[in-house]
């Protein structure tokens, strides 16, 4: 395979926890991300995955260069970007844009939509002269599917899915190579889920967009990736496409979740066997120690606590599609997504055309 | 039947005129049962639920019409101390929020025992210990320990589990719970649905589960009513909607959940937006955005027409609810 576009490896950030008012002392530290490593191709989408608190949000603002890692690199076509500044910086991050999950609260309700959009080139005048401006802008809200006259309104009189196209067309000014798009459609219905997410697949192919693609629902995640991470308490746990991911996971984690998430069909009722986890995930500012699953995993023995699994193809896996990285010291094959037979409309082939 | 909601309309005195938040809402739910409402934000969901709790914001809101009948008698005319002996006690709500539905000063063993006090007569001794029986059986672990920290001190699992305990603590007949899980992460989401319908069982409890996720619904629910512009559009069991919607409406929401076979393929979406509910479009609300959208859809309102009686009730607000089904 080609050289990954970007290159992630052992990223870490802590956040330091300190007190006293007069003199600060650190005494511990939010260990938020805590050595991720991943490739993204060109052309790639990467989904990520994990509940809330794991870190993914940590990672995107690195990826894009509004956090410093602790430790780790970022590696751009070859070049580490996590300690480039001034110029160097710049040139690097119009490349690499981000679109935000909250479209009620990331765009600035006092600026119009153009200024919105337009915003980047202020930063990135290269890319758009002056005179030029207006034109581009039109034709940004033309290309997510909003009306070019509407450039002189604010964000207030747009819909949610209407104002998360505004952020897309913002995240597209600069004609960057990468998004990543942080939760771009949970704050959105159902409806309009479906009309976004159809929208980023257009402009992927369109502008040869690769995606980094965090998210919390995993049919969505499943639709729109090529490979998915699955991320747990600032680690990822598993790693692979998505039929290795969702048909074969082999991390006991990954396996919970996906058996946790309903099904939209009321036969799977029957079909579906729920791995229920205790407890609640341990504070990031003192993760266990071993396996940072072990104290909520059933199969947990005295080597999860004493020994770091590594993220690795499991040696019990050498072909096949369960061969791909799990950090698990007794990784083994389990499916979790039933399977039920297609019927009624959205299952079987008569699609409705209309 | 335990309740049963008839022709209910909700109304808004807003700046901009009246909103008419609910149009005409039917839906009914027997003991040991789950009705699940299901509809996209604004549509009128949580006003209903607030309408037969008794705890609508009046004004600027206002009941314009209809007939809540719990136990056979009708809540909407009943008075305020009597309806206030039945929130409780008889029926309790759940929201999507307990960090704001919890008192944040007051420990969650004062707020549980305070039940018991208040409705039970009980000695502060024994409430406690009642408070601290009941956080057990929501499965708080270490209750004993844990019934004098305060809300802010739980995970938002842990508070759900307590707001739980709260609307069950005088045994209810009717629980609504309004998204109780959106909040929450999927994993924890299986832990408080499972407590949820595990509880109901015993108790042989009404359920009203108010969700947009079609997920859930298919999960528990043994009959659904989809809500769209302050109407219910279809009703039936869960099984029946699934296999066969028999509205446009239902149709496009369950066509636009990703399926396995649909990976590279856009998703079906439907097109535009639900109606601003000052100005809600003549005829059939839905008319802008069906596909299957004719002439009498944009003058005549369509009712809720029967589509069977038998083996099971089923309606459909569509003028041609028979295309839709075997469409
Ligand atoms: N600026 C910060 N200071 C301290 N802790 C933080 C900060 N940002 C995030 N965290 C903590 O880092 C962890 C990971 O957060 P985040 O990356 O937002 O997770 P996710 O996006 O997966 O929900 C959480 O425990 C969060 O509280
Ligand atoms: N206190 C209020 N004042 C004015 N309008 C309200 C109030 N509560 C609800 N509404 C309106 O009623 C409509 C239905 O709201 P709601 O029942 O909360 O929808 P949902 O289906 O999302 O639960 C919304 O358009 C909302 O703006
Ligand atoms: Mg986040
Ligand atoms: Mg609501």
């Amino acid at each position: 395979m080609a050289e990954p576009l970007l290159e992630v490896k052992d990223l870490v950030k802590h956040y330091p926890l300190t007190q006293g008012i007069l003199f600060r002392k650190q005494v511990g530290a939010v260990k938020a991300v805590d050595g991720v490593s991943f490739g993204l191709h060109a052309g790639e989408t990467l989904g990520i995955v994990g509940e809330s608190g794991c870190g993914k949000s940590t990672v995107a603002r690195m990826l894009v260069n509004l956090e410093r890692p602790t430790a780790g690199s970022i590696a751009y076509k070859g070049e580490d970007i996590s300690r480039l500044s001034g110029r160097a910086l710049k040139a690097v991050r119009r490349n690499i844009q981000m679109v935000f999950q909250d479209p009620y609260t990331s765009l600035n309700p006092r600026m119009t939509v153009g200024d919105i959009i337009g915003e980047p080139y202020e930063i990135h005048p290269e890319v758009a002269p002056k005179g030029d401006r207006r034109r581009r802008v039109q034709e940004l809200l033309d290309v997510v599917g909003l009306n070019p006259e509407y450039i002189n309104r604010y964000p207030h009189q747009f819909s949610g899915g209407q104002r998360q196209r505004i952020g897309i067309a913002r995240g597209l000014a600069l004609q960057p190579e990468i998004i990543v798009a942080d939760e771009p459609v949970s704050a959105l219905d159902v409806s309009v889920q479906a009309q976004v997410v159809n929208l980023l697949e257009k402009l992927q192919d369109e502008f040869d967009l690769s995606y980094v693609f965090i998210a919390h629902d995993l049919s969505i995640v499943r639709h729109i990736s090529d490979r998915v991470g699955v991320m747990y308490l600032g680690r990822v746990v598993e790693i692979g496409t998505d039929t290795e991911i969702y048909e074969h996971p082999t991390h006991p984690y990954t396996q919970a979740l996906l058996s946790a998430v309903p099904v939209p069909d009321p036969q799977a009722r029957a079909h579906r066997e729920r791995i229920i986890l205790s407890g609640d995930v341990p504070s990031p500012a003192d993760p266990p120690s071993g396996c940072r699953f072990r104290t909520r995993c059933w199969k947990a023995r005295d080597r999860c606590a004493a020994e770091v699994p590594l993220l690795a193809v499991p040696e019990v896996f050498p072909s096949g599609p369960a061969a791909h990285p799990s950090a698990c010291h007794f990784a083994a094959e389990k499916r979790v997504v039933p399977h039920v037979p297609p019927e009624g409309p959205g299952g079987g082939a008569e699609q409705d055309t209309d | 039947m335990l309740l049963e909601v008839r022709d209910l309309h909700v109304e808004f005195k807003t700046r901009d005129g009246v909103a008419k938040a609910v149009n005409g809402v039917a839906y009914a739910v027997d003991a040991g049962e789950t009705l699940a409402v299901l509809g996209e934000s604004g549509s009128g969901k949580s006003v209903t639920a607030q309408a037969v709790m008794g705890i609508l914001d009046v004004p600027p809101g206002r009941i314009a019409g209809g007939e809540i009948l719990f136990k056979g008698r009708d809540l909407l005319k009943m008075k305020e101390d009597e309806r206030r002996r039945i929130r409780g006690a008889e029926m309790a709500m759940i929201f999507q929020d307990a960090l704001s539905s919890l008192n944040p000063v007051l420990t969650v063993g004062k707020q549980l025992g305070e039940m018991y006090e208040v409705h039970r007569g009980m000695s502060r001794k024994d409430a406690r210990a009642k408070a601290v029986e009941l956080m057990d059986r929501v499965r708080i672990p270490a209750a004993k320990q844990r019934v004098g920290d305060y809300p802010h001190q739980f995970s938002g699992g842990m508070r759900q589990r307590i707001m739980i305990a709260m609307a069950l603590a005088l045994e209810p007949s009717l629980i609504i719970a309004d998204e109780p899980t959106t909040a929450l992460d999927v994993t924890v989401q299986a832990q408080v649905m499972d407590l949820l319908a595990e509880l109901q069982r015993e108790f042989n409890m009404g359920l009203i589960l108010i969700t947009h996720d079609l997920g859930v619904v298919a999960d528990v629910a043994d009959k659904i009513a989809v809500m769209y512009a302050g109407r219910i559009v279809e009703a039936a069991p869960v099984h029946e909607i699934y296999k066969a919607p028999a509205h446009p409406y239902t149709r496009g929401l369950l066509d636009s959940i990703p399926r396995l076979d649909q990976k590279g393929q856009e998703l079906y979406a439907i097109k535009g937006l639900p109606p601003n509910l000052l100005r809600i479009p003549p005829g059939c609300a839905f008319n802008p955005r069906c596909p299957m959208a004719r002439e009498v859809c944009r003058s005549d309102v369509p009712p809720l027409y029967p589509v069977t009686e038998s083996p099971v009730a089923r309606a459909s607000a569509c003028h041609f609810w028979k295309e839709c089904l075997h469409g």
